[in-house]
């Protein structure tokens, strides 16, 4: 069996028809790419899985578990994470505290365990601690260390498109659902984002699914590509079929000269 | 070279020695000052204490979570009655305390509920309903002696060999040194920072697996459980309580002290709470200062249309907020940041 299925979702705003009857399947350890000219509905799949939407039609399975209509956070403690189209980080607080805040559903303290954390052999002082050192492997691991203290607002664009993804990383999620990581990246950090993205596959085992417009990086990372036009599915396979494919190429109306 | 960290640092109370030395200094200050000052100095200060108090709890809320109450003074209403009942009815000094707050607290994750659909305006209506009702229905019930009020008794402080006003002077001054000191650890905590993902982005507080409705619910009980023991302690701080004491003035006012001292911070609940009891002691003053005064009470005459010393008083509060919010937007603590780092370490 796969580790997650969408199955025959439909989703309508008004008159707009968003998503419909799309399915797919994941296996465990792919990266999987969803492509589409804006407003063909990829980020509607994505609010679809992580509960902010709850779709009009059809199922979402997760390890065997229906999970379709679960609140957010219970998705996330499911083991799904994600990123934002338009970064989503709380914005007043410091790079680190975003981090920590990725380890939230780790965390168990108790508001009584927690008035007693001044003491450093405290029960909610090692939990604090043990949660510190393992955002510091994330900052280690996205060379983080520069910006740890400082608040995201006043971070670079590139940075925080990095941090959120630490973000989303610190939950040690089992599917991992990225929406436009390369979105307004200069081409340096766009081939820094690419080999992180395969990093987190090879060295964490996390299942991925990208959204992008950016076909270098498609074509780069994904095992598998999926096409999407007016909420609909128009190709799936892999990567260089679904680019070459006749309706795919129609539908960005020769957005894309670079996929030879 | 990697520098090892112990992390622990990250999560003391005090960041430095000076820190440390200072508040200890201070807090010796508080327990030595009622063998040198005039009782009416130390009642000053409780009622610096209250406030405090209440800063504090409405600021976790408000600064940290980012909700809003213009109600608060109603929470306050019921820490302050029950209290008074308890103790009427020979519960003694902590329980009811702590039973009062409670009861607040219960009381505020009810009033929680509609935070979880509405926002902003909604919000500060249905809060502002909240407080105004507490008033009415407190004013409505004999147990608590309708509109005239009611009578709360005095603590039984003999045995510490103290006066009265130098026991009652220690019970405030003790209990918000522990309240802000648990407010500190709250706010560093994961706890804490969820009420701050919430303020900053619920969407992604939602997907990283915060249950938004939850911390919301909670961050109103914690903001009236303080309220709550402000509300005990004022009732025995005032001796007799009535529905009018907790206006929706005041609510306004408790507000009004956090954004003056600055939202989100401890600091500045502190130092706003303790610089809002004085202009409201003080500000009507004002009045006496040659060509100024006059120049204000005519203003006030003229286009605020309400006579009398009270309206002044808002006037200016007004004022001064305005230029908090033009000049400081982070408030007294915004000022007390930049005094900190100007001097840094001193004196170690
Ligand atoms: N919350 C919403 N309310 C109304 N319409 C929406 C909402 N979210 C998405 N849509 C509509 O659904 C369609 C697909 O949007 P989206 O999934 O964001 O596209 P993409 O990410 O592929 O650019 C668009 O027409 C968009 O306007
Ligand atoms: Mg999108």
């Amino acid at each position: 069996m796969s580790l997650f299925s969408l199955n025959h979702i439909s989703k309508s705003f008004g008159g707009v028809q968003a998503l419909s009857d799309l399915s797919f399947e994941l296996e465990e350890g792919e990266i999987f790419s969803v492509i589409g000219p804006n407003g063909a509905g990829k980020s509607t799949i994505f609010n679809c899985i992580s509960g902010l939407y709850t779709p009009d039609e059809g199922s979402i399975q997760l390890a065997e578990k229906e999970i379709t209509g679960w609140a957010p956070h219970r998705i996330a403690r499911a083991g799904i994470a994600r990123t934002f189209q338009n970064l989503e980080l709380f914005r007043y607080l410091t790079a680190v505290d975003n981090l920590l805040l990725g380890r939230h559903i780790h965390m168990q303290a108790s508001l009584l365990r927690i008035l007693a954390m001044p003491f450093r052999r405290s029960r909610a002082a090692r939990e604090e601690i043990a949660h510190r050192h393992k955002v510091e492997e994330i900052i280690e691991f996205l060379e983080l260390e520069a910006y740890r203290d400082r608040p995201v607002f006043a971070l670079p664009y590139g940075i925080q498109k990095l941090l959120e993804l630490g973000r989303a990383l610190a939950l040690e999620p089992k599917i991992l659902l990225l929406d436009e990581p390369a979105a307004g990246l200069n081409n340096e950090e766009r081939q820094d984002m690419i080999f992180w993205i395969k990093d987190i596959r090879d060295q964490l085992g996390v299942t991925v699914i990208v959204i992008e417009h950016n076909m270098e990086l498609v074509k780069d990372i994904s095992d598998r590509v999926l096409a999407l036009n007016f909420g609909r599915m128009i190709a799936t396979g892999q990567v260089l079929e679904v680019l070459e494919h006749e309706e795919v190429r129609k539908a960005y109306l020769g957005e894309i000269p670079e996929t030879t | 070279m990697k520098l090892k960290r112990g992390y622990f640092e990250d999560i003391r109370i005090f960041r430095n020695r000076a820190s440390r030395f200072w508040t200890f200094l201070f807090i010796l200050v508080l327990a030595l000052l009622p063998f040198f000052i005039k009782a009416y100095y130390l009642s000053v200060i409780n009622l610096m204490a209250l406030n405090v108090i209440v800063a504090l709890g409405l600021n976790v809320l408000v600064g940290n979570t980012g909700q809003i109450s213009l109600g608060h003074a109603g929470f306050v209403a019921i820490g302050a009655y029950s209290g008074a009942l308890l103790m009427q009815l020979g519960l003694p000094f902590v329980p009811a305390l702590l039973l009062a707050a409670l009861l607040t607290a219960l009381i505020g994750a009810f009033l929680g509920i509609p935070s979880l659909r509405l926002e902003g305006p909604y919000l500060s209506i249905v809060t502002l309903g909240f407080g105004l009702a507490v008033m009415v229905i407190i004013g409505r019930m004999d147990v608590f002696g309708g509109r005239t009020g009611m009578s709360v008794p005095k603590l039984k402080l003999g045995w510490t060999g103290l006066p009265y006003d130098t026991a009652l002077y220690y019970v405030f001054t003790i209990t918000t040194v522990v309240l802000v000191i648990i407010t500190i650890i709250l706010l560093k905590s994961r706890i804490g920072r969820a009420f701050q993902a919430i303020r900053d982005s619920d969407i992604a507080a939602s997907v990283i697996g915060i249950n938004v409705s939850h911390y919301k619910t909670f961050s109103f009980a914690i903001s009236a459980f303080y309220a709550g023991i402000a509300g005990c302690l004022w009732g025995l701080y005032l001796q007799f309580v009535t529905p009018g004491t907790f206006s929706f003035m005041m609510s306004i006012i408790f507000l009004a002290t956090i954004v003056l001292g600055g939202l989100g911070s401890v600091t500045g609940s502190v130092l706003g709470a303790i610089v809002m009891t004085y202009l409201g002691l003080q500000l009507e003053n004002i009045v006496g200062v040659p060509v100024l005064g006059d120049v204000i009470v005519a203003f006030s005459d003229s286009l605020m249309n309400t006579s009398g010393i009270a309206n002044i008083k808002w006037v200016l509060t007004g004022l001064i907020l305005i230029g908090v919010i033009l000049f400081e937007p982070m408030g007294l603590n915004g000022l007390w940041l930049r005094v900190k780092r100007y001097w840094r370490l001193w004196p170690f």
